[in-house]
């Protein structure tokens, strides 16, 4: 009780503060002192501080079960786990928003402290920008969503968190994602400061560009992680499912990959600053955007905690707001360097970088267009679709083709102006790339063209990144371990979707299945009790036409807060392939129904993935500068 | 000159996209499954929220009117939203108003009750949650009106606000 009250206080005094903040920085950056006021630091640093007591105290009253708290009480009970009890802070509204803030105010607050060099009135202007979001989360929750509202009389007992978020996996999920999406707030702060004082240059590309790669690999850790959860634990065996919120998360990070492409340019040439600052305004609008499509009750899933129209109202209007506000900016203060020739040579680095953003911009379009159409139908015309993953696979899977070509060849390429080199070596991979192809594909006796030519690409992707791993050897390494792990990625999921396989049975305790590769026998079940949960785990032995066998034990389990039955997959992870069961109940009846699935290089999805963002991590480490 | 057009154009569109998802935003997602076959009610036997005894369904509903039946907690935030809307329809001599106390600690029921009045005219408890089944409930709040054959003949899920109030003083009138 004490600690929501010193939350609830602490947020209005971060407020507050926030308002002071904002008036020592205005009179700073009109004073003609060379350095950045001390006093700004100073409460920059209050701000974190104010937010980070309040996010403990919202922790400390889940961890003490303390009901006279409204989000806690609806979020947590007593019988919890201590993990779930603190990741649940995060698992609701009211407390990831306070995330939000949290985020918000410490990447305010490093960039003060890492951006000594840059020029003061730059690095002030990026401070307010940032005010000016703070502000509007602050309101935002104290206006709609405060996480600390009282309830009398206090409640015996809470109303238990949804067990499917009591996952490991989904426990860490939302703050990397947010240290992601929350992080690309910086960037659009300081890319509205840089053109509103002309400072879109070389120096700024390379400072910004840090920035930039943070939010870039937690936003891809966070998207990985979210999509193993939805793997294991929402039991259909897929990854990706189109789901609008999953595409809300792809989408910034689409703008934020090619935004990472375009910096590059920059920090070299004084060229596509058009393209870095729009860019630079779309991934927080995305960011924002997906906010307000995810809480606002707009779209219906699993993240979807509250349907409260006064919360969409809010972030809806200072959504429009940001927007109004950047492009206005964009527009009266954004001036193309006319110095620095427009004419790009067609073959050099950059125009295979401005190749790569309109690639991005394409795939973009096809995943806001599948995402926001039926929310445009259902307004205009009250006819209710669904776009669903054959939508996205048909729109975006032969664009890839060529994407892969261009992501080997681009990086080969030199900057303002370059002939291709080592002809020989590419055609030969190339060559070998369709011909390995051809022969997999025979073997497994698939004939589809479309098939081959994106493995094909893929595979001469895979070829020619190695290749030059090992020539190269550290020169240019980040992007080619990014690129050798892009080409992996395709490479597992292509064969993942041809070499899957699926059975889908009813079967009793004690019988056998047999099915064209193999037998699965069904042992028995045993009851299992644990403390927010009752199981019944399934023992199996399934057994391969090599007479392998290999146990699996799924389990249904009984959540007792809230009454909630979900089904635990057992998933055996071996290198080369997953062994995934889920067995569910039957109404009325002793039969289970199983699902028992082979799906083939599963953990190089998520390896690859782990390369692509250590790609990524290499580069904000490295020192050397690159060619 | 290409310049301000763009942006002109730009501008509606984005004032566009702000009418799409302000009107979408209104568009209730919540799906209420429609009663088709008016429902009898439920024969049960339960305890008397003041007097400790049992009554049945039929003396319940013994009368010849229209019962409304609200399912309620102390514990439930949107029921303390609704109540003063329960309050008023309470006033109305053409129905009664039944309430389930649904999974409660009683002592906290009473101090509900005392704090924002009492609108029912009986409050049966439903300790285990099993009467609230037994009427088809989802969750708290819920609400059920009863026409003069003792049928189910509408159902609101969550909260009742001012439009429902109205619904239910044009059926009931």
């Amino acid at each position: 009780m004490l600690a929501s009250q010193i939350g609830y206080y602490s947020l209005i005094l971060g407020l507050l503060l926030t308002f002071t903040l904002c008036g020592v920085s205005i009179k700073d950056f009109n004073s003609s002192k060379k350095n950045v006021d001390q006093n700004i630091y100073t409460l920059s640093f209050l701000q974190l501080f104010l937010v980070i007591v309040s996010f403990l105290s919202l922790i400390l009253s889940f961890v003490k079960s303390d009901f006279s708290n409204e989000t806690v009480f609806n979020n947590s009970h007593t019988t919890k786990p201590l993990f779930y009890k603190i990741t649940g802070t995060w698992g609701n509204h009211e407390g990831s928003l306070l995330l939000w803030l949290l985020v918000l105010t410490l990447f305010i607050f490093l960039f003060l402290i890492k951006s000594k060099e840059q020029p003061k009135k730059y690095r002030i202007l990026t401070l307010l920008f940032q005010q000016l979001i703070i502000i509007g989360f602050f309101l935002f929750v104290l206006m709609t969503s405060n996480p600390f509202n009282y309830l009398f009389p206090i409640p015996t007992e809470g109303l238990g968190l949804n067990p499917i978020l009591q996952d490991p996996a989904l426990a860490i999920h939302p703050p990397l994602l947010y240290l992601g999406y929350v992080g690309s707030s910086i960037i659009f702060s300081a890319s509205l400061s840089a053109v509103t004082q002309n400072y879109i240059s070389k120096e700024w590309g390379q400072h910004i560009k840090k920035w930039i790669l943070v939010s870039w690999i937690f936003l891809t850790i966070g998207i990985m992680l979210g999509s193993i959860w939805a793997y294991y634990e929402l039991g259909w065996g897929g990854f990706w499912f189109w789901d609008p919120v999953e595409n809300v998360s792809l989408m910034p990070w689409l703008t934020l990959t090619a935004l990472l492409h375009s910096i590059l340019v920059l920090e070299r040439k004084t060229i596509l600053t058009s393209w870095v600052v729009i860019l630079s305004i779309t991934t927080f609008t995305l960011s924002m955007c997906g906010t307000f499509l995810v809480r606002s009750g707009i779209l219906n899933s699993v993240h979807t905690f509250a349907n409260d129209p006064a919360r969409g109202i809010f972030i809806l209007i200072f959504l429009f707001v940001l927007i109004f506000l950047s492009l206005g900016i964009f527009f009266l203060f954004h001036k193309e360097n006319n110095k620095v020739s427009k004419n790009f040579f067609w073959l050099s680095k950059e125009s295979s970088i401005l190749v790569n953003n309109w690639f991005m911009m394409y795939f973009l379009s096809v995943v806001l267009i599948g995402t926001v159409y039926p929310i445009f139908l259902d307004v205009i015309s009250t006819e209710k679709i669904s776009v669903g993953p054959p939508f996205y696979h048909k729109l975006i899977a032969p664009f890839l083709a060529p994407f892969l070509l261009f992501m080997a060849l681009g990086p080969k390429l030199k900057w303002i102006k370059s002939k291709i080199e080592d002809k020989i070596s590419s055609v030969l991979f190339f060559i070998i790339s369709v011909a390995l192809t051809f022969i997999i594909l025979k073997n497994l006796s698939i004939d589809l063209l479309f098939y081959t030519v994106l493995i094909s690409a893929a595979f001469f992707l895979f070829f020619t990144t190695l290749k030059e791993l090992f020539v190269k050897k550290f020169n240019n390494i980040s992007q080619l371990i990014a690129h050798f792990g892009f080409s992996l990625f395709l490479l597992a999921i292509l064969f993942n979707s041809i070499l899957s396989s699926e059975i889908i049975t009813n079967i009793k305790v004690g019988e056998k299945y047999n099915y064209n590769k193999g037998e699965i026998f069904f042992e028995k079940i045993e009851e299992k009790k644990e403390n927010n949960y009752n199981s019944i785990v399934g023992f199996f032995k399934i057994t391969d036409k090599n007479s392998k066998t290999i146990q699996l034990k799924p389990e249904v389990r009984i959540y007792n807060q809230p009454t909630i039955i979900t089904s635990e997959a057992d998933i055996k992870t071996t290198l080369l392939r997953d062994n995934f069961l889920v067995m569910n109940l039957v109404k009325g009846d002793e039969y289970f129904n199983i699902r028992y699935q082979v799906k083939p290089f599963m953990l190089w999805i998520w390896i690859s993935v782990l390369l692509i963002s250590f790609g990524g991590t290499m580069s904000l480490i490295k020192k050397r500068y690159e060619k | 000159m290409k310049n301000k057009l763009s942006l002109i154009i730009l501008f509606i569109f984005l004032i566009f996209c702000f009418i799409v998802f302000y009107k979408g935003l209104n568009n209730s997602n919540i799906y209420t499954p429609k009663i088709t076959n008016k429902k009898n009610i439920p024969t049960f036997k339960a305890k008397d929220f003041h007097l400790n005894i049992d009554i049945t369904s039929e003396k319940v509903f013994e009368e010849n009117i229209y019962y409304i039946v609200n399912i309620w907690a102390s514990w439930c935030i949107p029921c303390r939203k609704e109540h003063s809307l329960l309050m008023e329809l309470s006033k109305n001599q053409s129905v009664k108003l039944i309430g389930l106390n649904y999974r409660d600690n009683l002592k906290n029921a009473k101090k509900f009750i005392n704090e924002l009045g009492n609108p029912y005219s009986q409050i049966l408890i439903d300790t285990d949650g099993t009467l609230g089944v037994e009427f088809g409930a989802y969750g708290v709040p819920e609400t059920f009106l009863i026409n003069k054959n003792k049928k189910i003949i509408e159902k609101f899920v969550g909260p009742i606000n001012q439009e429902i109030v109205k619904k239910i003083k044009l059926i009931i009138k």
